[in-house]
């Protein structure tokens, strides 16, 4: 039990070792090894982390299931959870078996497909469950390259350019982050992130280089930090990398890249910014509105003029992006609890819209939207499973959707009314390029001759998109299952600020 | 109670996913029955054989964040239970109904399942009005709300091979969204100004004498006004009134048994619903009432105004709606919400046989529905011609005038009674704008009157004017399609005498619990005393339409002709809907599109991308280029260099900071 946590996130890193030693030779039978592996040690993280959950107690302030020492004489090695990155570790644990299962189809370099998934999905735990500064910053920096090699080697057409541009972006962002950790380190004399918290950051203005800093060093600090999680995020005009990433990416990359990385720079924005440097993030709120709501208003113009469904997809997730932002720098229960809630529900939503155009690219190679169309004649339960995951990225209420998007609007028209307003532009907007899309690609009469003979999704497919189709529901019907876990949390995080 | 509301979902799942295992003519009896069943409890509640208490029963919680809380709960008073009455009657009947109308529906091959999906969605849209009526907080309200709108979307995309289907079931949801977006600011204000979004709270600090509500902030108008015009708003589009009206002619696409379910007796009704669950609060909100008034009258009129010149036969009834819908929300907005429902309520009875019964017509006539090819149907479809003429008898206001004087109560058909009750109440109400309204009203009786007889006597006097086939070969649908007729024709012969009492009596009116007048508005009193002369006013009004039908459509058939030639702008601004299609096409529909374009082509792709791509093409390299001058290529330069790079970064920071 001391180390369950150890356990969770070096856990598919083993499985990668087995994979790596124990899986010989590159034919049919050594791939098909190498995924049971791989499926097995994810269903193993997934169950550990239910049970973690179960074990979780939500209403213990701090952190649980605390794992600590020193390596080398310098690195403090510290995990533990409270609810928000409990939440996340329970939504990174239960899509990962999804993605392995829907990568069942990968013929190209298996091994080293799968390989390179469980090393990411360590790497995504450890980023949730760190409690060290530097600790954070490795998991969170070594993320980049399993992600990179997948977009690189088992991506589309363009994945070379697109996988440098993701990781060019992130990596110029992380830098700055890592200057200010180091500073942070500097100022307080501690990496450990429960100190951190607890510690004041100097926040009396001053001026650097003849600029003018109404929050002092907080003010630093806290763009530093801005610049690497608003890429991460996305945030405008900062999101234009992930369109790319997206429709270069492999079914399987598209899903982890929009369900689990981006709610990195949400948490952290949740971890780092808003507790340690809440003056700073005071002063910089109404600048986060302001570019959230372009960024909800903007990309979702955009996303109606896209004629590439992973691109539409992509930019949509921008937009419900902007809801989380929005939601953290509203300082409010209502604010944070739909940012975190919006987080878990759009990790479902958009991971089964990518894997509902991975299964109509399987078919037939194209994503171009026009190439469909009337697709419901043929394919009946594929039409029911996309429906539901349109009207969850529509937010129609009693889906998870609507939850994240009312309580952060809620949360942000209680601080502002007007730029409240102008968001929930963006509800509209969101019903017309997801069911134009919809539109598009399901209704009418199957004209085209190729698609005549197309399959409906077969049982490991339905099995990667029941379990999403009935979260999304759940989670709509009943969102307190998640609430209760990150709830109070939060609310002893918004006490802290005061 | 819970098993009124949660036997249509019960039928819908059953519809939707047990299909293959017990077959698709069960399981859509299934759902006929069950509904039926609850179709029944409803009357011994609405009638009080099961007596029920007001009472709220909370199922299970939904949503808490911090001091936000709302739940899965049945309301139940007698608004809750007139409209249970309502949905249930009407969606039982529609059920049977379609049992027998989307048999061996033409637009579908031998082998497709269309009729399980078809009763899915009727069920689902079933439940989705319960939960909306019987919500006790605004939030689950919202979710019937949007729940409707999602079966309203589903069913008029139905037929998803027409394209037309599709494009209009878009349409519906987007306008729908365009009110939700409304609707949802109202949730927000509410919250924010009551601190919590329960009907009981909400009511209960109106009556707190809270000096805050009744600060201007927004000009003149304070916090309520505010609250009802969004929520207000919001109403509008769900119920088709005027500027968000577009969608409910083009909902016509959807089959038959929809109209007459959603698009006429349920959905759209709707808003009315809200305004009178809002209805303390929309009575302090006098600028707002002013507003309901003049919107609902300038729907009722342009509504009537353009059923008069359509050929279509089903968009002639959802104009109709529309302009009932009108008279409706003129009767909220005049602060007699009792009226309101009570023509809610007998309009849902007749107006779901009018479309039934033009259903039953355009079945016969191998689903054509032009009326300008129809005639003299009227020996070869005599129970249905019976059951329209019911109806329209119901919406123009066929009864004795003036027979309150005699029996103590109104004697007449259902909408004669309730339409009247309107007329009258809007002569007495003290609030600004129900001069014009009354004015409006009557004119749009004559209107209403008018249309309705034309379309009679087109469908089914004078001569046939379609293919001979069609016609040797119509013929009257079967024993249960005819039944629901039977029976709404039954409710509108009857229910507007026999429930007049209950509705509107001042001393008796059963809604003491869930309609709260203000002190000052004493209409309920008064609107039994107008001067006869305005009693008369719409008896009037609508015998003048049926003579004037009865002249340009039986006895001189020129006349119509004539007069669309010689008021041919006239014509063409009723024919094509007062422009409002193609001003919208102008002004939003095109520039979102072409904003799309420049947002993405522009924004995106030249400036951020471009941008950042012109650094990395041009800047870069340069850098490249200087840097390499310093290349040595010894490792030790490099790692010197590294060491005093990161050393006086440090530094200078430790330097910055220890001045603090």
């Amino acid at each position: 039990m001391d180390f369950i946590l150890s356990l969770i996130t070096f856990l598919p890193l083993l499985g990668a070792a087995i994979i790596t030693l124990f899986v010989q030779g590159s034919d049919k039978q050594a791939s098909e090894n190498a995924k049971r592996v791989s499926l097995v040690t994810s269903l193993f993280v997934f169950f550990l982390s239910i049970f973690l959950l179960s074990q979780f107690d939500t209403r213990e302030s701090g952190f649980q299931f605390l794992e600590e020492f020193l390596w080398l004489g310098f690195f403090n090695y510290k995990l533990g959870v409270d609810g928000l990155s409990m939440s996340l570790l329970v939504l990174t644990a239960s899509i990962m078996p999804i993605v392995f299962l829907s990568s069942w189809g990968v013929n190209k370099r298996v091994k080293e497909f799968l390989i390179a998934f469980l090393i990411l999905e360590t790497l995504m735990i450890g980023v949730f469950v760190s409690l060290d500064l530097f600790l954070f910053y490795v998991f969170f920096e070594a993320g980049l390259i399993p992600m990179f090699l997948i977009i690189g080697i088992w991506g589309g057409k363009d994945r070379v350019f697109a996988s440098f541009k993701f990781f060019l972006y992130t990596l110029l962002g992380s830098i700055l982050m890592l200057i200010a950790m180091i500073v942070m380190w500097d100022l307080s004399g501690t990496t450990d992130i429960t100190k951190l918290l607890e510690f004041n950051f100097d926040y009396k203005p001053i001026y650097v280089m003849g600029i003018y800093l109404p929050a002092g060093i907080q003010s630093l600090l806290w763009l530093a930090f801005f610049a690497s999680f608003a890429v991460k995020l996305p945030m405008f005009p900062l999101h234009t990398w992930l369109p790319d990433a997206h429709v270069q990416a492999p079914t399987a990359g598209s899903v982890v890249l929009a369900a689990i990385l981006l709610k990195m720079g949400g948490y952290g924005f949740l971890r780092f910014s808003v507790p340690m440097f809440y003056e700073a993030s005071l002063y910089f709120q109404n600048f986060v509105f302001f570019i959230s709501i372009i960024a909800i208003v903007y990309t979702s113009l955009i996303a109606l003029a896209q004629t590439d469904m992973k691109k539409l997809i992509a930019y949509s997730s921008v937009a419900h992006m902007g809801f989380v932002t929005i939601g953290i720098f509203s300082f409010n229960q209502q604010g944070l609890d739909g940012a975190v809630f919006q987080m878990i529900s759009h990790g479902f939503i958009s991971a089964g819209l990518f894997l509902v155009v991975g299964v109509i690219y399987d078919r037939t190679g194209s994503r171009e939207i026009s190439s469909f169309g009337g697709l419901i004649n043929a394919m009946p339960s594929y039409a029911f499973v996309f429906m539901i995951f349109t009207l969850g990225n529509i937010g129609l209420p009693g889906t998870s959707g609507f939850v994240g998007e009312f309580l952060t609007l809620l949360g942000l028209f209680k601080e502002n009314s007007a730029y409240a307003v102008i968001a929930t532009i963006g509800v509209i907007l969101s019903a017309c390029y997801a069911l134009y899309l919809y539109k598009r690609m399901m209704f009418g009469e199957l004209v085209k001759e190729s698609l005549k003979r197309i399959s409906d999704v077969s049982i490991r497919e339905k099995l990667c998109l029941y379990p999403l189709v009935i979260l999304v529901i759940l989670l709509g019907l009943y969102p307190n299952i998640a609430l209760n876990v990150f709830s109070p949390t939060l609310n002893i995080l918004i006490e802290g600020l005061e | 109670m819970e098993f009124i509301i949660f036997s249509p979902l019960l039928g819908a799942i059953i519809c939707g996913f047990f299909h293959r295992l017990v077959g698709e003519m069960q399981v859509a009896l299934f759902a006929t029955t069950i509904l039926l069943i609850s179709a029944i409890f409803s009357w011994t509640i609405f009638l009080n054989i099961f007596p029920f208490e007001t009472d709220t029963r909370v199922l299970f919680s939904w949503l808490n964040s911090g001091t936000f809380a709302a739940e899965w709960s049945i309301k139940i008073d007698s608004l809750v239970k007139t409209m249970l009455v309502v949905i249930t009657s009407v969606s039982s009947l529609v059920h049977l109904y379609s049992i027998g109308y989307m048999k061996g529906d033409h637009n579908w091959g031998e082998s497709e399942i269309y009729i399980a999906r078809f009763f899915a969605y009727l069920s689902l849209f079933t439940f989705a009005m319960l939960m909306l009526v019987c919500a006790d907080n605004i939030l689950q309200l919202f979710f019937g709300w949007e729940g409707v709108g999602l079966a309203s979307y589903l069913l008029i995309g139905f037929y998803y091979k027409k394209p037309s289907a599709n494009s209009a079931a878009i349409k519906a949801f987007i306008v729908n969204r365009v009110g939700d977006f409304f609707f949802l600011i109202g949730i927000f204000l509410i919250f924010v100004t009551f601190g919590s979004v329960h009907f009981s709270d909400i009511f209960a600090s109106l009556e707190s004498s809270n000096k805050e509500l009744n600060e201007p902030i927004f000009f003149a108008l304070n916090i309520k006004e505010l609250i009802c015009f969004f929520l207000f708003i919001g109403a509008m589009g769900k119920s088709a009134q005027i500027f968000l009206h577009t969608w409910l002619p083009d909902a016509m696409e959807g089959p038959t048994p929809v109209s007459a379910l959603i698009h006429a007796a349920t959905m759209v009704t709707a808003g009315v619903f809200l305004t009178c669950r809002f209805s303390p609060l929309f009575e302090m909100a006098p600028f707002v009432s002013s507003f309901i008034v003049i919107i609902g009258s300038l729907t009722a009129l342009f509504a009537a105004s353009v059923a008069l010149v359509q050929t279509d036969i089903k968009r002639i009834i959802a104009y109709s709606t529309c302009s009932q819908l009108g008279y409706m929300f003129v009767a909220a907005g005049a602060g007699f919400y009792h009226a309101a429902i009570f023509h809610l309520f007998t309009h849902a009875f007749f107006k779901a046989l009018l479309f039934l019964g033009a259903g039953s017509v355009i079945h016969s006539m191998h689903h054509e529905q032009d009326i300008r090819r129809f005639g003299g149907l009227r020996s070869k479809l005599p129970w249905t011609f019976l059951g329209m003429l019911v109806g329209t008898l119901a919406i123009t206001g066929a009864g004795i005038p003036l027979s309150y004087y005699l029996f103590g109560f109104n004697f007449g058909l259902s909408g004669f009674v309730s339409k009247d009750i309107i007329i009258e109440g809007v002569f007495a109400s003290k609030n600004a704008g129900t001069v014009f309204a009354f004015y409006v009203l009557v004119f749009s009786a004559f209107l209403t009157s008018f249309y309705s007889w034309r379309l009679i006597f087109l469908t089914f006097f004078g001569q046939f004017r379609g293919s001979k086939d069609d016609y040797e070969h119509s013929h009257e649908p079967s024993w249960n399609m005819l039944v629901p007729l039977v029976f709404l024709s039954l409710g509108s012969i009857f229910f507007g005498s026999l429930f007049e009492y209950s509705f509107t009596n001042e001393k008796y009116q059963i809604f003491s619990d869930s309609i709260i007048l203000s002190i000052n508005n004493t209409i309920m009193h008064d609107f039994h005393y107008v001067p006869v002369g305005i009693k008369l006013a719409p008896f009037c009004a609508m015998l003048l339409g049926v003579l004037f039908a009865v002249y340009c459509y039986l006895i001189n058939t020129e006349v119509p002709m004539k007069l669309a030639k010689q008021q041919n702008i006239l014509y063409k601004f009723l024919l094509n809907k007062w422009y409002f299609d193609e001003l919208y096409e102008i002004i939003f529909v095109k520039p979102i599109r072409i904003i799309a374009k420049i947002f993405w082509e522009i924004g995106d792709v030249f400036l951020i991308n471009g941008g950042v791509h012109g650094v990395a093409v041009v800047v870069i390299p340069k850098f490249v280029s200087l840097a390499s001058r310093v290349q040595s290529g010894f490792v030790y330069h490099y790692a010197l260099v590294m060491i005093i790079g990161f050393t006086l970064i440090l530094s200078s920071f430790v330097f910055y900071l220890d001045d603090y």
